[in-house]
C-alpha cells in the first residue's frame, strides 16, 4: 500500500469520443436555429397584419434561379470535400470556387431584389410590418450567407496558395456543415416568405 | 483509511516539477491573466467578476430597501428608483448569476472529467471577455446614457423591459440601447461558453468515463449548457429586433404601426423562464457533489437524478407563459401553462427526495458546505411551494406584480441558488487556493445569512398578500405594510453583514488559511486527486476511471465501487 498508481490498467474497451469540431458546430447550429425560429415566428405572427401597403402579393416574386443556385452550392461543396478526402486538391479547388460562385450569385440576386423593392416598390424596413419582418428575416439569412462566403473564400485562398491537403478535409467538413445549415434555413425562409407569405 | 489517504497518488508523486515559482512583476502577472486561455484562470476571472457585480447589485438592493423602509420616504427620487430596480435585476441575472455559475463550470468540469482544458480554450477566453465588456457597457450607461453632456442615466425599463416602454418615444436617449447591447454581448458570451461546456463534456472525458459514470455536476452542466442554446438565443434575437426598432425604425414592438407588445412578452419569457432553470441546475449540481461527500454515502438514485435533470430541461421550455396569466391569453393557453408549470415540480421533487435519501442514514458532517446545503434544502422547498401557488392562474391573477412574486423568486435565487454558491465556495476553495477557509467565520456567515434571509424574504410575502405592488418607490402609511417593510429592510442589512464576513473570509483565508492538502474532505471525484491548487495541465497523466467514484476505488481497493454499479 505504499503507492497505488492512479492508472490501474488501460480502459476496458477502446476509448473513442466524437470529434469536437463537429459537435461544436452542431451546438452552434442549434443556437442559430433558435434565433431563426424567433424571426420566423415573428414573420408568421405579423403575416397580413400590415396597416398599409405594399403587400407581399403585390411586390414579391419567386427567386427561383437564385434558390437553385444556393441549394446546388451545397452539392458542389459536398463534392469539394469528397475530392479533398481523396487528396484531389485540384478538383477540390474547382468545386470550392464553384460553390463560392453560386453563393455570390445568390447574394447578388438578393441585392438586386432589395434594390428593386426599395427604389421601385418603395418598401423599406420602416414602411410597414411586412417590410420590418421581411428585411430582418431575409437579411439575417443573407448575413449568414455572407459569413459563410467569407469562410469559404478564406479556404479558397489557402487552397490556391497551396496550403490545403488531405489532412484538412476534416476542417472543411466542419465548415461544410455550416454551409448546409445556411442552405437548409433558406428552404424554410423560402417556404415561409415566398410561398406561405404570398 | 488514514494510511490509504496518505498514500493517495497525486501529481506530486508523478510530477516532480517544483510548484514554487519565482516572484513576478505586477505587469507580468496582469499580462498572464489577460492573455490566459487556461480554463482555471478563466473560471476564476468569471467568479471574481461575478462577485464584484454581486456587491454592486447588493448595494443597489440596499438602497432600494432604505427607500422602502418607511412610508413616504424620499431617500432616492422615483427616477433613480426605477433605474435601481432595472440595474439590480439585470446585474444579478446576467452579470452575477450566469458568470458565477459559468465560472464554476469552467473551473470544475475539465477537472472532474479528467481533461486538461476546455475543448476550445480561445473561444473560452473570448466568451469571458465579451461578457465582461457587456457588463461594462451596462454600467457605462450611467455616464453615456443620455450623451456625455446630459447628466447621464441608466436604463429604467425594468429587467424584462416590456414594450412599448422601450420604444424611442418613451425611452429617449441611449440608456435602453446600452441595456440591449450589453445583453446581446453577454448572450454571445453565454452561447460561446455553453458550446464549450457541451463539447468538453461530450468529447474530452478521460478513458473509462462513460456518460453513466460521469459526475452529476458534469451531467447537470451538460443539460444547463444545452438549454442555453435554446433559451438565450431567443433573447438575442429579440434584442436585435429591439435595436432594429430603435435605430432603423422598424415596427416589431411598435403598437402604433400594428406591432405587438405581447410578442415581446412572449419572446422575453421564452428566454426568461428557462433562464431560471439555467441558473438553478448548476446549483443542483453543487448539491449533487457536496451532499454525498458530507453524508459519507454515494448519491441516492444516480439515474433518477440524471433523468430528472434532463426532464427539467425539456419541461422548462414549455412553461414560459405562466409569467403572462394577467396578459389575457385565453382559457386554453392558461390551462396548458398552469399544467406544465405544475408538472415541472415533479422532477424537482424527485431531486429533493433523492438528496434526503442520500443524507438518510449517512454519517453526516456539518462542515460549512453541508450547513449551506441543508439550508438550501429547506429554503428551496418553500420557494418551490410558493412557485406552485403562483402557477395556479387564479391565484396569480390576484398576486402577479405584487411583492409576493418578488419574495417567491428571491427565495429561489437567494435561498436556493446563492446558498448553494456559498456551499460551493467553502467546498472547492481548498482546491483552488490550497488553503482551508476559516470555519468559525463560515459559521457566523451561515447563521447571519439564514437569519437575514428569513427576515427579509419570509416577511416580504406578507405585504405582497396585503396588496403591495412591486416597483413602487414609496407607499402611504396605514395600509398594514409599514412594519413588514421595516423588518425586510433590517433583514437585508443583516444579509449584507453576512456577505461582508464571507468576503473577509475569502481574502483572509487566502493568506492565513490552514494548508488544505489535495483532498481535505475525503471526497471521491477526480479534481481531488490532483494538487491544490491544480497545476496548469491539471493531471500529469490522463486518469482512467472504472466507476462513478474513482477516488473511492483508489482509497478502497478491497471494495471498489464498480461492483455495485
Amino acid at each position: 500500500m505504499t503507492t497505488i498508481p492512479i492508472i490501474r490498467d488501460a480502459a476496458d474497451e477502446p476509448w473513442v469520443l466524437p470529434d469536437r469540431g463537429t459537435v461544436g458546430m452542431g451546438c452552434l447550429i442549434v443556437a442559430e436555429s433558435a434565433i431563426f425560429v424567433i424571426f420566423v415566428v415573428a414573420y408568421i405572427f405579423y403575416m397580413g397584419q400590415s396597416l398599409g401597403g405594399p403587400t407581399p402579393q403585390q411586390v414579391l416574386e419567386l427567386p427561383i434561379f437564385t434558390t437553385i443556385c444556393l441549394l446546388s452550392s451545397s452539392l458542389t461543396l459536398h463534392w469539394a470535400v469528397a475530392a479533398l478526402r481523396k487528396s484531389k486538391v485540384g478538383a477540390f479547388t474547382t468545386w470550392l470556387a464553384t460553390t463560392i460562385g453560386l453563393g455570390l450569385i445568390f447574394i447578388v440576386g438578393t441585392g438586386m431584389e432589395w434594390h428593386h423593392l426599395i427604389y421601385v416598390d418603395g418598401l423599406t424596413i420602416r414602411t410597414n410590418l411586412f417590410g420590418t419582418t421581411f428585411y430582418s428575416l431575409v437579411g439575417l439569412h443573407a448575413t449568414h450567407v455572407i459569413v459563410g462566403l467569407i469562410l469559404l473564400i478564406a479556404a479558397l485562398i489557402f487552397s490556391l496558395t497551396g496550403h490545403v491537403s488531405e489532412k484538412h478535409a476534416h476542417r472543411m467538413d466542419v465548415l461544410s456543415l455550416y454551409w448546409h445549415f445556411v442552405d437548409a434555413v433558406w428552404v424554410v425562409v423560402f417556404t415561409v416568405v415566398y410561398v406561405l407569405g404570398r | 483509511m488514514a494510511d490509504s489517504m496518505s498514500s493517495l497518488p497525486s501529481v506530486e508523486t508523478i510530477d516532480l516539477t517544483s510548484h514554487q515559482r519565482p516572484r513576478r512583476l505586477v505587469l507580468e502577472v496582469l499580462h498572464d491573466w489577460v492573455t490566459t486561455v487556461d480554463h482555471k484562470k478563466i473560471g476564476l476571472m468569471y467568479i471574481g467578476y461575478a462577485l464584484i457585480f454581486l456587491v454592486v447589485g447588493g448595494v443597489q438592493a440596499l438602497v432600494m430597501r432604505i427607500q422602502l423602509a418607511v412610508p413616504h420616504n424620499s431617500f432616492v427620487s422615483p427616477d433613480v428608483f426605477n433605474r435601481l430596480f432595472t440595474m439590480h435585476g439585470t446585474t444579478m441575472v446576467f452579470f452575477m448569476g450566469m458568470p458565477i455559475l459559468f465560472g464554476f463550470a469552467n473551473y470544475l468540469v475539465p477537472l472532474m472529467i479528467g481533461a486538461r482544458d476546455m475543448a476550445f480554450p480561445r473561444l473560452n477566453a473570448f466568451s469571458f471577455w465579451i461578457s465582461a465588456l457587456g457588463g461594462l457597457l451596462l454600467y457605462y450607461s450611467y455616464i453615456g446614457g443620455s450623451g456625455l453632456y446630459g447628466m447621464g442615466s441608466a436604463p429604467d425599463v425594468g429587467w424584462f423591459a416590456y414594450a412599448p416602454l422601450t420604444m424611442k418615444a418613451f425611452s429617449p436617449g441611449h440608456s435602453t440601447d446600452y441595456w440591449a447591447i450589453s445583453l446581446i454581448l453577454s448572450g454571445i458570451g453565454s452561447i460561446g461558453t455553453a458550446i464549450n461546456i457541451v463539447v468538453t463534456i461530450i468529447t474530452m472525458r478521460c478513458p473509462g468515463m462513460t456518460l453513466n459514470r460521469m459526475p452529476l455536476l458534469a451531467w447537470l452542466n451538460l443539460v444547463m449548457a444545452s438549454m442555453v442554446f435554446i433559451a438565450v438565443s431567443p433573447l438575442t434575437a429579440a434584442q436585435i429586433m429591439l435595436m432594429l426598432d430603435r435605430y432603423l425604425g422598424s415596427h416589431f414592438f411598435d403598437t402604433q404601426a400594428g406591432g405587438s407588445a405581447v410578442l415581446w412578452i412572449h419572446f422575453f419569457w421564452i428566454f426568461g423562464h428557462p433562464e431560471v432553470y439555467i441558473l438553478v441546475l448548476p446549483a443542483f449540481a453543487f448539491m449533487n457533489e457536496i451532499i454525498p461527500v458530507f453524508s459519507r454515502k454515494a448519491i441516492f438514485g444516480y439515474p433518477a437524478m440524471v433523468a430528472a435533470s434532463v426532464g427539467i430541461g425539456f419541461i422548462s421550455m414549455s412553461v414560459w407563459a405562466h409569467h403572462m396569466f394577467t396578459v389575457g391569453m385565453g382559457a386554453g393557453a392558461n390551462v396548458f401553462f398552469v399544467f406544465s408549470s405544475m408538472v415541472i415540480a415533479v422532477p424537482t421533487g424527485i431531486k429533493i427526495f433523492n438528496w434526503l435519501a442520500t443524507i438518510w442514514g449517512g454519517k453526516v458532517r456539518f462542515a460549512s458546505p453541508m450547513l449551506f446545503s441543508v439550508g438550501f434544502l429547506f429554503q428551496f422547498l418553500i420557494a418551490g411551494l410558493t412557485g406552485i401557488m403562483l402557477a395556479a392562474a387564479p391565484f396569480d391573477w390576484q398576486l402577479n406584480m405584487s411583492y409576493f412574486v418578488v419574495a417567491h423568486f428571491h427565495y429561489v435565487l437567494v435561498g436556493g441558488i446563492l446558498f448553494t454558491i456559498f456551499a460551493a465556495f467553502y467546498y472547492w476553495y481548498p482546491k483552488v487556493t490550497g488553503r482551508m477557509m476559516n470555519e468559525r467565520l463560515a459559521r457566523w456567515h451561515f447563521w447571519m445569512m439564514v437569519i437575514g434571509f428569513h427576515m427579509t424574504f419570509d416577511f416580504m410575502h406578507i405585504p405582497g398578500l396585503l396588496g403591495m405592488p412591486r416597483r413602487i418607490y414609496t407607499y402611504e402609511p396605514g395600509r398594514g405594510w409599514d412594519v413588514w417593510n421595516l423588518i425586510v429592510t433590517i433583514g437585508a442589512f443583516i444579509q449584507a453583514i453576512a456577505i461582508i464576513l464571507f468576503v473577509i473570509n475569502l481574502i483572509r483565508s487566502y493568506y492565513k488559511g490552514e494548508i488544505a492538502g489535495n483532498d481535505p474532505w475525503d471526497a471521491w471525484t477526480l479534481e481531488w486527486s490532483t494538487a491544490s491548487p491544480p497545476p496548469v495541465y491539471n493531471f500529469a497523466i490522463t486518469p482512467v476511471v472504472h466507476s462513478r467514484r474513482p477516488l473511492w476505488d483508489i482509497k478502497h481497493p478491497e471494495d471498489p465501487d464498480w461492483n455495485y454499479e
